[in-house]
């Protein structure tokens, strides 16, 4: 196995293209490394990213904030500004793995991972974000939602990474909230979960919404029909109703050792209302 | 002397709560636990396993992997003794498969290599042919004729026909006539449970070095409850001599009664015997799942019959276990145990045992009592609930105490289980207001405790101090208590004594670390060995004053003349008496070996708040109190650390930890990730209360306090999610998927 660290990216997306073995990405390394320990993954070459300029920086801009593909968990969670303009996407991003995790993991990792239960992402997704992929060709800016195409599985061609992830400007009244039903109260899988952001208008009247749910489907499922449902409403409890029943009747779950389709149907509804409370109340509206 | 039969006696250093001697080690990492003991020229052992869950081994070609470089030797089940006694026989066999792999995860052959990387790729290069075989895991498919035989001509004589050849263990106990009982009865309430198996969940993966040289003397050094039991397993295994082998114990990373039999020891000595060189075999977490032994999973009827006023007129279970693969009478404790709470005038249990394609049951703290005494507690719990009656004063009135013929046979002694009832319902916890939502449950629960064979020696240093060596390894604070003992019956500071725990060829033979008899059979022995110094002593001082022995008492850690006409001489002390034996005839040593009886059982009740989220079926755990009969709580701290990690351990599989197989046989949560142990922010701080009713089987009343504590929990907290939910659960664990479909289809 080789290991590369190397300065520009550019050098990096080389490496990843000439390596015509199994390639991995080491950012956080709290996936790649414990595959590894498991014997799930071999790979020939592993580009360590951390020494790339701008990597584990966390920058302003258009009214929004662009995240380095290696900014940790925890750099998110002591980042005000971010904090303040997205709380539910940190939060997400917040719940993966432990303290001494948190140090480690990154967003742009935990996306790439590619499992349908990732914390981190489907709040980005409900967030409208996007990731800037770096590859041989030059640089491209794909949705968030565009990058998982499957378990394991990302739209990423032969030596394209992610160099960092982009989260809009948002208008005042305007916030999301992230949930995750697990069995215990940290330290575990999402067994569902459920990411809501909302725009308010002056009286509380939600003026758009975006519903996302994970580890419910193959990939993160951007709900359109959910978040249709909350638009022009006060989330009085039928738009909260119709907000459950669409979340659920899009869910397409398996049946595993973390829950069942019955269950992870129904909680991505009530996960999805709970979310939705949250992220009005954030947003300034008064339930 | 010490021993005081009568009322009761005033401690000066038991009952006190020292800092616990291995704290520093562990702390600062220093502490020597099984993985960390190495050899000069040591190799690495790796243990090649089944896919499948039942196969027929057609044949295994080692020949590649041999010829790998680094490779220094590869086994298979073909380099073990023949062993003839059966039960041994199902050690070796579940350490290497033989003919056949019996579950996933069995072990089918093992490599030493001079890397990591060798072993691992000589793995891949051994090629095993499977005849992929119909496999059970259910206990109660397992039972029925037609299911997959696990292991031929295993059934016992006394299954009745009907029943599948997996059927190899029957037992009855009891007393009364039920049916008249039942007769007799307002309500009855009959309802079947399911448990899932738990692992015992230690923290420490198993790990041992072998060394054995061409001489044909071996040492082992292991994580293991107890070395006399892996030194004659081994010895057996491989065909030796219990005194060319020595074997010794670690620090150990939790055991639980998880390590009181062997893995990967006889398979590191096979390695270690071919390849000529030290072997380190350490499991991973995976295999730990896979091939260590869970406990049982069971299916239990539980028939219960009660008067308006909540009087038991008669009670009833038929309870199947299975431990895995092969043949286990754990379903024998089930069927004491159940009804052990109750002075019952009729009472009959009836217990099987059916084979399963899954890992080697191995203890687990009280093993078998915790799923028998769920279902019998729900059940009681559901009459109560049914009759209107208090739990507790149900349990009051129906209560075994001094003098009732036990469930299971032997008429008890003194025991603390009103006492301990009483104590609960005078407790805050017990009365205090539940919030919208919440429910209270409670349970009872039972262990038998142990003594067993124990040999200690205590050995009093020229300076005063004190070693005392027995051969249990310390899992829950015994080189502690010991201490406290030993200190306590020579009249000298805790700190001027030592406990060390020694290997197979320092001291005569010990059971294992199980059946909570440590403090209680060697703290018995360890006071009995200070005797027999203290009588040594005071025969040394006799000599020095020129008086007779008989003359000579020992009173606060040191010898005195016995009344005024022994003569008058001041008293010599422990260390003045110990600075001249070299003088006076030698070193100072005491001893004592013996089959220990008289291990009084152990009570517990325990309450338990509780709120379940109607939508989601996830349950939370408000509140926790254990109420437990010590017996004396020799050091309280460890006491109430027994009784929370038992009620922790107790609440993890109550509500999430479960073995999963998937359609084909194979286990799909071999990790802590999907097994899920609670973390600390699940739980409330576990709140204690010690009662003491003295054990009269013990000088100072000593009970075993380790195992009683994880019985309670299933029934309390099943209970308490029953109450809030409105739905009487009878399946274990009730993880959030499985309430909330009881909710649900309750409307």
């Amino acid at each position: 196995m080789q290991y590369a660290k190397p300065k520009t990216v550019a050098e990096a997306a080389r490496l990843l293209k000439d390596e015509a073995g199994v390639t991995r990405i080491l950012a956080g390394g709290t996936d790649v490394l414990v595959q590894m320990k498991a014997g799930m993954v071999e790979p020939a070459l592993v580009v360590d990213i951390k020494g790339l300029p701008g990597i584990r920086e966390i920058v302003a801009e258009a009214g929004g904030y662009r995240i380095g593909a290696c900014v940790a968990g925890a750099e998110l969670g002591e980042h005000a500004g971010l904090k303040a303009l997205w709380p539910g996407v940190v939060e997400g991003a917040e719940l993966i793995g432990s303290t001494q995790v948190q140090g480690r993991c990154t967003q742009a990792g935990n996306l790439c991972n590619a499992s349908p239960a990732a914390d981190s992402v489907p709040a980005l997704v409900a967030a409208g974000a996007v990731a800037r992929v770096i590859g041989p060709d030059g640089v491209r800016d794909v949705a968030v939602s565009d990058v998982p195409v499957g378990p394991g599985k990302t739209s990423l061609k032969k030596g394209e990474f992610i160099a960092s992830i982009f989260v809009p400007a948002r208008p005042d009244r305007a916030s999301d909230a992230y949930l995750r039903f697990i069995p215990r109260t940290e330290m575990d899988i999402a067994v569902a979960s459920a990411a809501v952001s909302l725009e308010l208008d002056g009286v509380g009247m939600v003026t758009a919404a975006r519903v996302a749910l994970g580890a419910v489907a193959p990939t993160v499922r951007l709900v359109e029909a959910a978040g249709a449902a909350l638009v022009g409403t006060r989330l009085d409890e039928a738009a909260l109703d119709a907000l459950s029943a669409a979340c659920s009747a899009a869910c397409a779950p398996i049946d595993d050792k973390r829950g069942t389709i019955e269950f992870r149907t129904h909680i991505a509804g009530v996960l999805a209302k709970r979310a939705a409370r949250i992220a009005y109340t954030r947003a300034g509206g008064q339930a | 002397m010490a021993l005081d039969s009568n009322g009761k006696r005033v401690f000066k250093v038991v009952g006190t709560r020292p800092a616990r001697p291995d704290g520093v080690d562990k702390v600062t990492g220093r502490a020597l636990y099984g993985a960390d003991v190495s050899a000069p020229g040591m190799l690495v052992g790796r243990i090649l396993r089944s896919p499948h869950a039942h196969a027929r081994i057609v044949s295994i070609d080692t020949s590649a992997a041999e010829a790998m470089q680094g490779v220094k030797a590869v086994i298979t089940s073909r380099d073990f003794a023949v062993v003839e006694d059966a039960s041994t026989r199902d050690v070796q066999v579940n350490c290497m498969a033989d003919g056949k792999a019996l579950y996933d995860g069995h072990a089918v052959a093992a490599v030493a290599a001079t890397s990591a990387a060798v072993a691992k790729a000589a793995l891949k290069a051994i090629k095993v042919i499977y005849e992929v075989l119909p496999h059970v895991t259910d206990v109660d498919a397992a039972m029925k004729a037609g299911s997959p035989v696990v292991q031929a001509s295993r059934a016992v004589e006394n299954v009745p026909k009907g029943f599948s050849e997996n059927v190899t263990h029957h037992c009855e106990f009891g007393h009364g006539d039920v049916a008249a009982g039942f007769a007799k009865a307002d309500k009855i309430v009959s309802r079947s449970f399911k448990t899932a198996a738990t692992h015992q969940g230690y923290i420490e993966p198993h790990a041992c070095l072998a060394s054995m040289t061409s001489d044909g003397k071996a040492d082992l050094w292991c994580c293991t409850q107890g070395q006399f039991n892996v030194r004659s397993l081994c010895a057996s295994i491989m065909g030796m001599e219990a005194s060319q082998l020595r074997v010794t114990a670690s620090e150990i990373g939790g055991g639980f009664g998880g390590k009181t039999t062997v893995f990967i020891e006889p398979v590191a000595l096979a390695l270690s015997k071919k390849a000529g060189r030290p072997v380190k075999v350490v499991m991973t977490r995976d295999e730990v799942f896979k091939a260590t032994g869970p406990t049982v999973s069971t299916s239990i009827d539980v028939k219960i019959g009660m008067t308006k006023d909540g009087r038991i007129t008669a009670a009833e279970a038929h309870m199947r276990y299975s431990g895995g693969a092969f043949p286990c009478g754990t379903v024998d404790m089930g069927a004491m145990a159940g009804f052990a709470a109750y002075d019952l005038p009729a009472v009959r249990t009836y217990g099987w045992n059916a084979l399963t394609n899954r890992p080697k049951e191995a203890a687990y703290r009280a093993p078998g009592a915790p799923q028998a005494i769920y279902a019998v507690e729900s059940v009681v719990d559901e009459l109560c609930q049914v009759l209107k009656l208090d739990p507790l004063d149900v349990r009051l009135l129906n209560a075994a105490r001094k003098g009732t013929q036990s469930s299971y046979g032997p008429v008890f002694d003194d025991i603390g289980l009103v006492a301990t009832l009483e104590a609960a319902k005078a407790h805050p916890h017990y009365h205090a207001p539940l919030g919208a939502g919440q429910a209270r449950g409670l349970s009872c629960g039972f262990w038998f405790n142990f003594g067993g064979n124990t040999c200690v020696s205590l050995n009093v240093n020229t300076d005063g101090t004190v070693g005392v060596t027995e051969g249990n390894p310390d899992i829950g604070g015994s080189r502690a208590s010991i201490s406290l003992m030993a200190a306590e019956e020579l009249g000298i500071p805790y700190d001027r004594i030592r406990t060390i725990i020694a290997d197979t060829a320092s001291l005569g033979h010990n059971d294992v670390t199980d059946g909570s008899r440590v403090t209680f059979s060697v703290g018995l022995a360890t006071i009995k060995a200070a005797q027999d110094a203290i009588r040594k002593m005071c025969g040394r001082a006799a000599k020095i004053w020129g008086i007779d022995e008989e003359a000579v008492e020992w009173i606060d850690g040191a010898a005195v003349p016995a009344g005024p006409n022994a003569g008058k001489f001041p008293p010599m002390s422990l260390a003045e008496i110990a600075a001249v034996s070299f003088q006076t005839g030698g070193p100072i040593a005491g001893h004592h070996e013996f089959n220990a009886d008289g291990a009084g059982v152990s009570f517990g009740v325990h309450l338990v708040d509780l709120e379940v989220d109607k939508e989601t079926g996830a349950t939370k755990i408000l509140r926790y109190t254990v109420f437990q009969d010590a017996g004396k709580a020799v050091h309280p701290a460890y006491v109430e650390g027994q009784m929370q990690g038992g009620a922790v351990q107790g609440i993890g599989w109550a509500l999430n930890e479960e073995y999963i197989y998937g359609a084909d046989g194979r286990l799909q949560n071999a990790g802590f990730l999907d097994y899920r142990v609670p973390v600390a922010s699940d739980l409330p701080m576990i709140d204690t209360v010690i009662l003491e009713i003295p054990n009269p089987g013990h000088p100072y009343g000593v009970r075993g306090v380790g195992e009683t504590p994880i019985v309670p929990p299933l029934a309390a907290i099943s209970n308490g999610v029953s109450r809030a939910t409105g739905v009487r659960m009878s399946e274990l664990p009730m993880s959030p998927p499985r309430v909330l479909k009881a909710i649900m289809a309750r409307g």
